[in-house]
């Protein structure tokens, strides 16, 4: 490169790049000049305003800040001449003249008080200003600004890497503040706790709750600390556990966590990765194996926190005859058939195998599955059949090089915040964000334009926009004749949805479906998000089919800032599913009816496996209904929350005769347990997990599980064995290492390099080369390697509003709480910020009932009833009601229409007929 | 019929043990609908582009008396900003009242007197105290900076009403009266400007009579140079902005607020249209998209003069119509620097930015930007029109071209002089009528609050760009205070360095807690002078912009030439 600068730093001619600052450049070279409100860290940027790091630098006539100032050919910088140290100790005396005494420091090892100490600092001979009072008002973070030195790192934190724009600098010269929107209690403000500013402040001002004590005194001392990754969602942030000794107990407890640098999240995390890690510890924790007691009945009629009102505890050895005994006598008495499994996709890849291993081999039919079904089984079949893999064709970070980003039925900002945080960032920087929602999310605030579209009504809108395409000849038609197959039948196919013939079915103009389908087509790189809006419908494999014809015929795939991405829900969902984790593909995705693969398997596993698939997780509940299914092994799942019309699973589940149910707590599936296995959390097990980038990352033991509970591939190995499986693995290493004889995408990838790179994206040509992010640039991995264009029709939701149930239900996820809340609710932080259930309902709607926010509802459908907190939320279109399903008390899926997409096989959660009747005031409630 | 929530008649106990109830509402402030309301109609037919936030505070501010939560959480909604993002831009404007839920608006009318050096020297504190004690309760008094009133000590302003050589009574009884609003003094029309040859310069360049390249040797000649303080070669200017490629913008700099300096106001004031052709000279010298006059908001009754003249203009066909864009600041000092009233026009907080890069390189919307002051575009139609050499022979011997010294202070006649460059101050107390009966002079200060405080003896130094700094000090804006025996040089350097914290823009170290701690440090009995020496050179060195840099001046300046005067 010609572009180096050629300087002269500390009398030495040296090197710098085109982008390297002074600063930058020295610690290169072995120099660390003193900084405070400079991060050296990815996604923030120098602000210089702290001046700790000034340097002198020859013929200016004041000094400059290293940390934002870039070399220029022939400038003679020097880092330690008098002049320079002095002002930078004059810094540091300054702003030590108003923190708090170094014995009642918010943060004991804080950058501050390091550098400080570095620069033999100590007491300032400055008089002191006044300091304010701490803010105590969130659940998580102790805001303490007697220690702030307005370096501003949390502004840039929250603004500017994280993009949640609470945090304020306020006010003007030595009145400045650090203010959460209006200057309101951190607590009240609209915060999201991603805690990154936490992360960030070199002071203490701002800290994790965690470990500062009642006085304000803390740090941030850790006995020990291990990477590792997230449990939560598919992000799959990579994170330090900051572990302590707790003295009385003499147990490691996790401290606090912090993000670290992962492909996926570059030190970032959201609340849940940050402060939601104390379920770990919660009473309600499993730690020996139950069985349950004779004769009581078998539902929701316990509580979480003491199963012995119908459980009696057992021994490992007798817990685990009881359920290997179960299973093989059902099997014997019925067949294979009559038993299924649900794996999780919360667990680790060497257990999604060995799950499915065990079901395929020891119970001995293709009756798994989990969880996958019920989130993107749709998106999945499409991919499939179309581009010939279900995975993503670029990670969301890709968007860093797209011009224009499309994101349709997904609220990321809550549901995979990280990822939102480059959506964000990428839309800041200019890029075009076209938000396509029912619901006016928080990502709408930063899009150019906002499409909020009637539920239900994605395939009018996208293929409008492709006929706005197609009509006007923005497709790429090199890329397609290159690439694709099935562009004619779809152009003929299309010429009837024309914009104006959608607008009355989506509700969108059709003007700015022209608009956005011109900026979708005519950007250099484009690419497409998704989420569970467009999967779960009974038409949800029509809406990815929409989505991949959209990017096919605009050439919008296989390049930089390209691609198709369906924004995976689960920490591990993609690896579960990658391993087998489901009833018609064996790992890989093999068809179980292929011959030549399962035969190769048959030759690994040593034993013959059926050639049929076998029921999906809605399937399989009306199979015990149907008297088919008759015992489960449900480990880690909990259908019990989580499937459509879940009074029909319950009434199933009830009906098992033998369920073993594996689990960190006492589930809502537990509770209908005939045996209950303690199983190991996250944080207390290896293993690794693969994120919707495809990326394979490492997941490492970080504190001892409880009393007995144990890791899930400990227990399904021992289950295994009594069902006369010679199986001998001691560690999920020598699991991962057969995974490799079965799965080619893990090729080049093994455990050791996993151990010592934490991340590794599939699929992986060498072993010391990174793994290809973008794929299919050249061929799409079908027979032909095109891909294909299907056309999708107009398909109404499966139950429309009627005068009875007149408003349309639609559920999800909130930031706070995970899937069923199993975890979640547990965690203290989280559970205190969402603790209850709640309807949320556009404000006109609460208005039209007489209701005020806050009051209760009744809210039913045609299968159940669930009473409900209201919360306004004007993102909600009038005629709709949103549901988060994490909740027992008021669990929106007692409500949901069971009716499958014929592909995908996954229920409409996203749409059904309810009707909402007003309850009163809680307190009225209470009172009568 | 529906079943009820559990079959069994069991309600499901929550999981995790512990109570808590629901938000009834999304997490923070909710936007209240009649706000919204509101602020909807009031913004109506106005752009909801950021770099506007100002504009449209502004008209929060001037319609409702302050700015409530509800009204800024409204039009945070509205212009899809976080809310963070204007609170902390409306907190930084002292001319905003920011009103939270529970707190009571400030009364009705304002009145504000400035404590800045001249006013204080003509006894500020006296009339405040006065005041307060006359002051009904629809009536609010607060100090405030500077308002270039410095030659009329001491001024005040009812509202948008400033008045110079005000008394308690007489603001009393305005502000009864509501007597708010500006009065605009007769000043030079469009017609008789015109009558005088007035825009014929301009008309003549568009047409091609030169190049720009031409213009800027003509400037060079003619020495005109930065008259907003920092005395750059405006003719050098234009040529590094040309040098980058367009859109680029010109923006004149008119937030005259260097305690002391009130020649633009006067100038703006009497003789609008030779600045604004002067501007529109500047604009066409670096084919400028749009020219952008940034405006204190001290300046109420210029800003009513340009918003007249320039309507006139556009009508005249001299500019499209939206060419001139005139913002009004918000009572911020800073925003005189340069970069920060660059930050200023885009809607935000006016935090100078680190140089390099150079604004005449990324100025505004990140655009090669040429910023002038009011005075220095002034004098262009008259160099171009009467010859370089004519300009620049105005100068004493040495220096070129003629200076608007504004003094003040303890002289018998303050005002607007106009002199040749590298005129000395004791020429100024001569050309003001002299000093004060019974004052004797002591000192002065030769470039208003920043250019330090030079002794008596050394008023026979030429006042002109470059001449000063070997004695830590600088001439700026040509903002001359005349100081006397009756004044302690040390309550002088208090003042100046109480101004200085009040309107640091907070950013940096040295400047924001060095200028707090100075003010505490001068404020003892005895001073620690080793200490204040050390933090004068950290606040020097390190600060980001000159305000911080410049702020120690009058310390070192009193430690260096009045040592007396240090001890109370």
């Amino acid at each position: 490169m010609t572009d180096k600068i050629v300087f002269t730093l500390d009398d030495k001619e040296v090197e710098a790049g085109p982008n390297e600052t002074i600063w930058q450049v020295a610690k290169r070279l072995g120099t660390t000049i003193p900084h405070l409100c400079w991060k050296d860290a990815p996604g923030y940027r120098a602000d210089g305003n702290c001046r700790a790091c000034v340097v002198e630098v020859e013929g200016e006539r004041v000094l400059a800040a290293s940390c934002i100032r870039k070399p220029s050919p022939g400038m003679k910088v020097k880092t330690g001449t008098d002049r320079a140290k002095s002002a930078r100790h004059m810094v540091f005396e300054l702003l030590m003249a108003d923190q708090p005494q170094p014995q009642d420091a918010h943060d004991r090892q804080s950058t501050f008080l390091a550098w400080a100490k570095a620069m033999d600092v100590g007491l300032s001979r400055f008089p002191a200003d006044g300091s304010p009072r701490p803010d105590l008002s969130h659940p998580a973070m102790a805001v303490n600004l007697d220690a702030c030195i307005h370096c501003n790192l949390c502004v840039r934190a929250c603004r500017e890497v994280q993009v949640n724009d609470v945090i304020g600098m306020a006010f003007r010269g030595s009145d400045s503040k650090i203010v959460f929107d209006f200057d309101d209690p951190m607590g009240g403000s609209t915060c999201v706790a991603c805690g990154e500013c936490v992360q960030a402040c070199p002071t203490g001002a701002l800290m994790p709750k965690s470990i500062v004590d009642e006085t304000g005194r803390g740090g941030r001392e850790a006995d020990r600390q291990v990477d590792s990754v997230c449990p939560y969602c598919g992000v799959g942030c990579q994170i330090t556990y900051n572990i302590r000794r707790d003295g009385e107990t003499g147990r490691d407890v996790i401290a606090w966590v912090e993000g670290t640098g992962g492909p996926a999240n570059e030190n970032r995390l959201c609340v849940k990765g940050r402060f939601g890690f104390d379920y770990v510890t919660n009473p309600e924790r499993l730690t020996k194996p139950l069985i349950r007691k004779p004769g009581l009945p078998k539902g929701l009629n316990m509580n979480p926190a003491d199963p012995l009102t119908h459980f009696r505890e057992a021994s490992w050895e007798e817990a685990l005859d009881f359920v290997a005994s179960g299973l093989k006598s059902l099997r014997e008495r019925d067949g294979a058939k009559a038993l299924a499994g649900f794996g999780s996709a919360k667990c680790s890849n060497e257990e999604a195998y060995l799950f499915q291993k065990l079901v395929r081999v020891g119970f001995g039919s293709n009756n798994v599955d989990h969880c996958t079904r019920l989130c993107h089984a749709s998106s999945v079949a499409a991919l499939m059949e179309t581009i010939g893999s279900g995975a993503v064709t670029a990670p969301f970070t890709a968007v860093k090089d797209s011009d224009v980003i499309i994101v349709i039925g997904a609220n990321p900002t809550e549901n995979h915040p990280v990822a939102a945080t480059y959506f964000k960032q990428a839309a800041k920087r200019g890029a075009e964000l076209i938000v396509m929602d029912p619901r006016g999310t928080a990502l709408k605030r930063h899009a150019t334009h906002m499409l909020q579209f009637k539920n239900g009504s994605d395939v009018a809108l996208l293929n409008a926009m492709m006929n706005v395409i197609v009509t006007e000849k923005l497709y790429d038609t090199q890329y397609i004749q290159a690439h694709t197959e099935g562009f004619e039948r779809l152009k003929a196919h299309l010429a009837p949805f024309t914009p104006e013939a959608m607008e009355p079915e989506c509700g969108i103009d059709a003007g700015l479906i022209r608009t956005v389908a011109r900026k979708f087509a005519k950007a250099k790189a484009a690419i497409i998000f998704w989420g569970m809006g467009v999967s779960q419908h009974t038409h949800g494999t029509d809406n990815a089919r929409c989505l991949i014809s959209l990017a096919l015929m605009c050439g919008q795939v296989g390049r930089a800032g390209t691609g198709l991405h369906p924004l995976r829900g689960q920490n591990n969902v993609q690896g579960a599913s990658d391993a087998g984790l489901i009833p018609m593909m064996f790992p890989d995705y093999v068809r179980v009816g292929i011959a030549p693969k399962r035969e190769m398997l048959e030759g690994l596993w040593g034993a013959k496996l059926d050639p049929d698939p076998g029921l999906t997780v809605v399937e399989v509940m009306d199979a015990v209904h149907a008297g088919v299914v008759k015992g489960m092994y449900i480990q880690g799942e909990n259908p019990a929350m989580s499937d459509p019309d879940v009074g029909h699973a319950r009434e199933a589940l009830a009906m098992l005769e033998h369920l073993v149910v594996q689990d960190i707590f006492l589930t809502e599936t537990a509770m209908y347990a005939d045996v209950i296995l303690p199983a190991t959390a996250w944080p207390e097990k290896d293993g690794t997990v693969s994120n919707t980038n495809r990326q394979v990352q490492m997941g490492r033991q970080a504190i001892q599980a409880p009393d007995d509970a144990r890791p899930d591939w400990w227990i399904i190995i021992e289950i295994a064995k009594r069902m006369g499986l010679p199986w001998t693995y001691r560690h999920p290493s020598e699991v991962f290492a057969e995974m490799k004889l079965a799965m080619p995408s893990l090729d080049n990838i093994s455990w050791e390099r996993l151990e010592r790179e934490s991340s590794v994206t599939y699929p992986c040509l060498a072993p010391d080369k990174p793994g290809e992010e973008i794929v299919f640039g050249d061929r799409f991995p079908t027979e032909s390697g095109l891909g294909k264009m299907v056309p999708a029709a107009l398909l109404p939701p499966d139950e429309m509003p009627d005068r009875e149930f007149p408003f349309v239900l639609s559920t999800g996820r909130q930031l706070e709480h995970w899937h069923t809340g199993a975890m979640t609710r547990r965690a203290s932080v989280l559970d205190a910020v969402e603790p209850e259930p709640t309807v949320q309902m556009n404000p006109l709607d609460i208005a039209r009932f007489g209701l005020s926010p806050g009051d209760m509802v009744r809210v039913a459908s045609r299968r159940g009833t669930i009473d409900i907190k209201v919360r306004s939320d004007s993102g909600v279109a009038q005629g709709v009601v949103f549901i988060p399903f994490a909740y027992v008390e008021a669990a929106a899926n007692l409500l949901t229409n069971p009716k499958l997409d014929p592909f995908g096989k996954i229920p409409e959660f996203k749409y059904c007929a309810v009707k909402v009747e007003a309850l009163g005031r809680p307190e009225r409630q209470a009172a009568e | 019929m529906n079943k009820p929530p559990q079959p069994d008649g069991f309600r499901p106990i929550r999981p995790g043990g512990r109570g808590g109830k629901a938000r009834a509402f999304a997490k923070g402030r909710q936007v209240d609908v009649r706000a919204l309301e509101e602020i909807s109609q009031l913004m109506e037919g106005r752009p909801l582009r950021r770099d506007l936030l100002i504009e449209h505070l502004h008209v929060v501010q001037d319609t409702y008396g302050h700015i409530s939560a509800a009204h800024l959480a409204a039009l945070a909604e509205l212009m899809r900003l976080p809310q963070a993002e204007v609170y902390e831009v409306a907190t930084f404007y002292h001319h905003f009242d920011v009103v939270k839920e529970g707190e009571a608006p400030p009364p009705e009318i304002t009145i504000r007197v400035c404590d800045s050096l001249s006013c204080a020297l003509a006894g500020a504190e006296t009339l405040i105290a006065a005041l307060a004690r006359a002051t009904p309760a629809n009536v609010r008094v607060v100090h405030a900076p500077c308002m270039g009133l410095c030659d009329q000590a001491p001024a005040a302003a009812v509202g948008k009403n400033y008045l110079g050589a005000v008394n308690a009574a007489q603001l009393v009884k305005l502000a009864e009266a509501h007597e708010t609003r500006p009065v605009v003094a007769e000043h030079q029309s469009f017609d008789a400007y015109c009558h005088g040859g007035g825009y014929e310069t301009l008309k003549s360049l568009r047409a091609g009579a030169k190049t720009p390249d031409q213009v800027i040797e003509e400037l060079l000649e003619a020495g005109l140079r930065g008259l907003g303080g920092a005395g750059f070669p405006s003719g050098q200017k234009w040529k590094f902005v040309r040098a980058g490629k367009g859109p680029r913008y010109l923006c004149i700099n008119a937030d005259e607020g260097e305690p002391g300096t009130f020649k633009d106001r006067h100038y703006l004031q009497t003789r609008p249209h030779q600045f604004l052709e002067g501007m529109l000279i500047a604009a066409w010298g670096v084919e400028a998209e749009k020219a952008f006059i940034y405006l204190r908001d001290e300046y109420p009754a210029a800003h009513q003069i340009l918003r007249t003249e320039i309507a006139l203009i556009e009508r005249e066909g001299l500019i499209a119509p939206g060419y001139v864009d005139l913002r009004r600041g918000a009572g911020a000092y800073i925003c005189g620097e340069e970069s920060a009233m660059i930050e200023s026009v885009e809607g935000k907080r006016g935090l100078p930015r680190h140089r390099p890069p150079y604004v005449a390189q990324i100025g505004i919307f990140g655009r090669p930007t040429l910023v002038h002051n009011v005075e220095t575009v002034y004098w262009m139609p008259q160099i171009l029109a009467k010859g370089a050499a004519a300009f620049a022979a105005l100068g004493k011997e040495g220096h070129k071209g003629i200076r608007s010294y504004s003094v003040s202070g303890r002289v018998k006649a303050p005002g607007v002089v106009l002199a040749p460059a590298g005129t000395t101050a004791n020429e100024l107390i001569e050309r003001t009528g002299g000093m004060l009966d019974g004052h004797v002079f002591k000192g002065y200060l030769p470039g208003g609050a920043s250019g330090g405080i030079l002794p008596a003896s050394m008023a026979d130094l030429p006042l002109d760009f470059g001449q000063l700094e070997k004695y830590g000090c600088f001439v700026g804006s040509h903002a001359v205070v005349i100081l006397s025996d009756k004044d302690s040089m040390r309550d002088v350097a208090v003042n100046l360095l109480r101004f200085f914290e009040d309107e640091s823009c907070g950013q940096c170290t040295p400047c924001r807690v060095g200028c707090e701690k100075a003010v505490k440090l001068m404020d003892k009995d005895v001073w620690d002078q080793p200490l204040l020496g050390e933090l004068a050179d950290a606040m020097a060195d390190a600060s980001i912009c000159g305000l911080g840099q410049a702020a120690p001046n009058p310390i070192r300046s009193v430690m260096t030439h009045f040592k007396g005067d240090i001890a109370r």
